[in-house]
């Protein structure tokens, strides 16, 4: 499923990032997902008549942060009406920002060195949820729609790429690091599959070299980064395929079919919507005045970009294996682990590879602590746990959590010092003489039999990979 | 710049769900057309000064704290509606995805 030879593909993203504010943009209901439905719903955000908008500073100043974070001009901005006629919305227009928008221009590098330029990121409010009601299950057959307005007017930042992406790989990364970079700058939880982070793509194809875009589609419904890609890929694939069999690329916008893997018509472009934008007029231009964007400046955290070369910097000469590991810890939000952990004396290459590796792996790895995973690590690397029983600790820690020392204690994992360590390293090699002899001349298999009657001996406790050192240091003696 | 279409009255309205009969879209057509020839008079102002106004009033957006403030009673809204199912507004089948 790729597009074909001689055509390659622009693409364009559009991602829509609900804020982490307390409540809504324009009015003061709490912004709560999984509410009871219509439970933080007020005359504002219920679209009644004689209510007025009021700007919520919190999510103004998110907005900055993300404009902050991508180099975007942050500009004095106004907001318009987008009108359409749909239920998800009860005062029928949607407020958001037109030609006036809050952050203009900008660039987001990906970590292979590629760069996106971004054009603008602008404030709106999130509409309501409707759910089909019928045999279905979809709109299309439903007999009635039920809607829950406790999602109207929570605010939303949409980020809209240039179409500088060429691959359906580098469409993904693009994702992921706007992803890691909202969630850094504390404006979103960046969870796709709630919905508070949504892709749209916008595909089109050209001959090699042409210099003239193609016909563009709009792609919906992709609910994850692997959905991103494939979709992205497929629509190359067709769009080449039409070109090159002598057809042309309707201009439309096409639903994702994730289960199918193809893209379908939603509508055409004769169908799309005439929103008849026109100023807001209840509400005023925003002028964020200059302190306040060099506060924002000022407190932004420490983004993924610069995480990652922290990490490489630590780790010295890095392999290629460790470059994906950096890659992998700083998009899940749980590089601060690795760094916490070499500064309390954890060797950098050890602290990488069990953050990357077993606490990556662990069902809500970012609910750790990381003082407590720390603690782990820096037992393990005390000689204090063995590889596998800091694995159980970091497990036990995410299922019930507690501290980490008294976790050990009650596993059983008492300490096993170096000398008793030795002491049956030495009665196991004297019990096995003859693989012992054939290990003294090479034969690098047989450390892993050692090492399991090492284990045997000390139920578990000793630490293979010292195991596997003290056999080493006999050997060469 | 040419002046205002009965077509473009009809296509208005149609996006403003209004169904018009053909005499209503005549006068609505010389009413709107008058407006926007007032409006036109002013291409005859020199702006080339002037800089752009999104808002007449000389003032910036007045800013919310964000703190939650209590909204309304959800029985005391739904019993506003004119169905309602499983504590949410239900209403009629809706024809096409949304926007």
């Amino acid at each position: 499923m790729t597009i074909l030879d001689g055509y390659e593909m622009v693409v364009g993203l559009e991602v829509h990032t609900e804020l982490k504010t307390v409540t809504k943009l324009f009015c003061g209901c709490a912004n709560a997902f999984g509410s009871a439905p219509n439970t933080n719903v007020c005359p504002v955000c219920l679209g009644l008549p004689g209510s007025l908008p009021v700007l919520n500073r919190g999510a103004v100043e998110l907005a900055m942060a993300i404009g902050t974070a991508l180099g975007c001009s942050i500009l004095p901005s106004s907001f318009h009406r987008k009108n359409y006629f749909y239920p998800d919305m009860p005062k029928d227009y949607q407020i958001s920002q037109y030609d006036e928008p809050i952050n203009v221009g900008g660039t987001l590098e990906l970590p292979d060195g590629s760069t996106v330029r971004i054009e603008r990121a602008h404030l709106e409010e999130d509409t309501g949820k409707t759910t089909h009601v019928g045999a279905s299950g979809r709109i299309h057959g439903a007999e009635r729609s039920l809607v829950d307005y406790n999602r109207a007017g929570v605010p939303l930042v949409e980020i809209v790429s240039a179409p500088d992406i060429t691959s359906a790989a580098q469409a993904r990364a693009y994702a992921a690091e706007l992803r890691s970079i909202l969630v850094a700058t504390g404006a979103s939880d960046g969870r796709m599959e709630e919905g508070s982070m949504r892709v749209d793509a916008n595909v089109s194809v050209r001959r090699v070299g042409d210099a003239t875009l193609g016909t563009r589609c709009e792609i919906k419904n992709l609910n994850s980064l692997r959905s991103l890609q494939r979709a992205v890929d497929h629509e190359a694939e067709r769009q080449s395929e039409l070109v090159a069999a002598g057809g042309r690329v309707v201009q439309e916008t096409r639903h994702w079919d994730e289960v199918a893997g193809t893209t379908v018509t939603m509508r055409s472009k004769e169908e799309a919507y005439d929103y008849r934008y026109f100023p807001e007029p209840d509400l005023l231009p925003l002028v964020p005045e200059d302190p306040w964007r060099d506060r924002v400046a000022a407190e932004l955290p420490a983004l993924p970009a610069a995480r990652r070369t922290t990490l490489l910097a630590l780790l010295g000469e890095p392999t290629p294996s460790q470059r994906d590991q950096v890659l992998s810890v700083v998009e899940l939000g749980i590089d601060a682990m690795v760094t916490s952990a070499v500064s309390s004396g954890v060797d950098p290459a050890r602290a990488l590879s069990r953050v990357a590796n077993e606490v990556a792996a662990l069902n809500g790895a970012e609910t750790l602590g990381v003082d407590d995973v720390v603690t782990v690590l820096s037992m393990e690397q005390a000689g204090e746990l063995s590889a596998t029983h800091a694995k159980a600790v970091l497990a036990d820690l995410v299922e019930h959590g507690g501290d980490p020392r008294e976790l050990a204690k009650r596993r059983g994992f008492e300490q096993l010092d170096a000398s008793s360590l030795d002491a049956t390293i030495d009665e196991v090699v004297a019990s096995f003489p003859d693989e012992w002899t054939r290990y003294c001349q090479g034969d690098d298999k047989l450390a892993q039999f050692f090492v399991g009657h090492v284990m045997k001996q000390t139920k578990g406790q000793a630490d293979g990979k010292a195991v596997i050192a003290g056999l080493a240091s006999r050997r060469s003696r | 710049m040419t002046s205002l279409s009965r077509e473009d009255v009809a296509h208005v309205a149609k996006l403003a769900r209004l169904a018009l009969s053909d005499e209503d879209l005549e006068r609505y057509t010389d009413q709107l057309r008058a407006v926007l020839d007032h409006a036109r008079d002013l291409e005859a102002f020199d702006f080339e000064s002037t800089a752009p106004t999104a808002h007449p009033f000389a003032a910036a957006a007045y800013l919310r704290e964000d703190v939650v403030v209590e909204g309304l009673d959800r029985d005391e809204v739904l019993n506003q509606a004119p169905a309602v199912e499983d504590d949410r507004f239900c209403v009629p089948q809706i024809i096409g995805d949304a926007p």
